[in-house]
């Protein structure tokens, strides 16, 4: 196996790794508590008053602040390679970045400018 | 460490070193929540509490408090989806469990160095929302659903200007891998003078400015806690929890804690990096030196939790998108400015 994967198999034990230590917690407790089923205590807390309606509707009122989280998620994902060798690449790069940045930058301006930051 | 590291395989290595980080987080959020929370902001705000459990200074009243959650019984409300509210607590920690792979302790004391080491730790570090989404939404309670969907609005928000204000570190060290970032610190210089090497802390003053804010929100501290604001949701997501998978949560937030000051220790203060310390003497030294950068990054992350009064949910917005994302980009510019310049 090439040391690129086992590298990455690392990541995988430590998953399974997370599991078995948030069980094996679980599972002391487990062994101590006690269970005493009573029917008033499976109720959903409501501050107290009787709980009405099942799941609740909430409106989402910053859902567009997800789609500009994608925008800018990927471009982190551009910048990186760059920012790994800025030396490297030298003036040609930070123009041909600034560039990209600005365009972005730009689209920012564009959706506060037609108010889509304001609380709606 | 350095003769077991020599003579063992790597499936061996591995799995000690796994247990290790099993060992450390409960013990690195239980030191947290101890240090921090029960002392430091008891004396700062001037309320006491519990003085007397285990002798000095009520040191293990943490402790006992863990042993009593452990025997509460396990309560699941009727309307929930009990094995989503059952797994979430789980999606939680392994996120935080998942950055302690690449976080070094020393030249040689890491898990994995990997070469994507930033970009991983910040992406599985964002897992947890997932874990509060689960949460929020199996409870079937409406203040948990809000609570989850802030916390899910929250965290989009400040990712974005946590990963961009790395960056400028990135660019700076040349490397994402944080192994490297330290030794780059660590044989740096600053414009020519090497005195104390070239900790990032000193020149990306901005990044490491903007890299707290967003840890901070994050970790859904004050001043930005309105996911659990306890006078408008009564808790929060974990609001239908009980007993041991209520303290879970804790565990994860005192865990993330540990984690992002780890990170921003290692990425601004140099990690195990000492000045002319090199070799065996570090590997030796390193734990320690994390160790007390660590707290010092966790003591002005802390502090600012227990100053500042919640802001409102739409001040939170703005301040990430109007404010920190273009001062974050202003900065990514300016660095590479001057790294190729110089």
């Amino acid at each position: 196996m090439s040391e690129f994967y086992r590298q990455y198999l690392a990541v995988g034990v430590f998953v399974i790794a997370a599991f078995g230590m948030v069980g094996a917690m679980l599972g002391a407790s487990r062994l101590i508590r006690p269970t005493r089923p009573q029917q008033d205590k499976y109720v959903t807390y409501e501050s107290g008053s009787d709980p009405h309606g099942g799941f609740g509707q909430a409106n989402v009122r910053y859902y567009i602040y997800a789609l500009l989280f994608v925008i800018f998620d990927v471009e982190v994902m551009f910048i990186f390679p760059w920012a790994i060798d800025a030396d490297g690449l030298g003036w040609y790069g930070l123009v041909e970045m600034t560039v990209f940045i600005g365009v972005l930058v730009v689209g920012l301006a564009y959706l506060w400018r037609k108010g889509l930051l304001k609380w709606a | 460490m350095m003769t077991l590291a020599l003579d063992l395989g790597w499936g061996s290595t591995l799995a000690i070193k796994t247990l290790v980080i099993m060992l450390l987080i409960p013990l690195g959020a239980l030191i947290f929540g101890w240090v921090f929370l029960f002392k430091m902001m008891a004396h700062m705000q001037s309320r006491l509490g519990p003085m007397d459990s285990g002798g000095f200074h009520g040191w293990f009243q943490l402790i006992g408090d863990g042993i009593k959650f452990m025997q509460k019984e396990d309560i699941f409300p009727e309307k929930a989806d009990r094995r989503v509210m059952a797994l979430a607590p789980f999606v939680v920690l392994l996120s935080t469990f998942l950055v302690f792979l690449v976080i070094p302790a020393g030249p040689r004391i890491v898990v994995e160095p990997l070469d994507t080491g930033v970009f991983y730790a910040l992406a599985v570090s964002s897992l947890s929302v997932i874990g509060v989404l689960m949460a929020g939404w199996a409870s079937a309670n409406k203040y948990a659903l809000m609570s989850a969907l802030r916390a899910a609005g929250q965290l989009i928000a400040y990712e974005v200007p946590l990963v961009l204000a790395v960056v400028g570190v990135v660019i700076q060290a040349g490397t994402m891998n944080l192994q490297g970032i330290v030794v780059a610190q660590q044989e740096g210089a600053i414009f020519g003078w090497d005195g104390i090497g070239h900790p990032f802390v000193l020149t990306q003053i901005v990044g490491f400015a903007l890299f707290m804010i967003a840890a901070q929100a994050e970790l859904t501290q004050p001043p930005f806690d309105m996911p659990v604001a306890e006078s408008e949701l009564v808790g929060g997501y974990m609001v239908e929890y009980s007993g041991f998978r209520f303290l879970l949560f804790f565990l994860g937030e005192f865990g993330t804690a540990f984690a992002f000051s780890a990170l921003a220790a290692t990425l601004f203060l140099g990690g195990w990096a000492l000045p002319g310390v090199h070799g065996g003497t570090a590997d030796a030294l390193g734990p320690v030196v994390v160790l007390v950068k660590v707290m010092l990054v966790a003591f002005l992350m802390f502090w600012a939790r227990f100053t500042y009064p919640r802001m409102r949910e739409d001040q939170l917005q703005s301040l990430a998108w109007k404010w920190l994302i273009p001062l974050a980009l202003v900065n990514i510019l300016v660095t590479g400015a001057l790294k190729v310049a110089f």
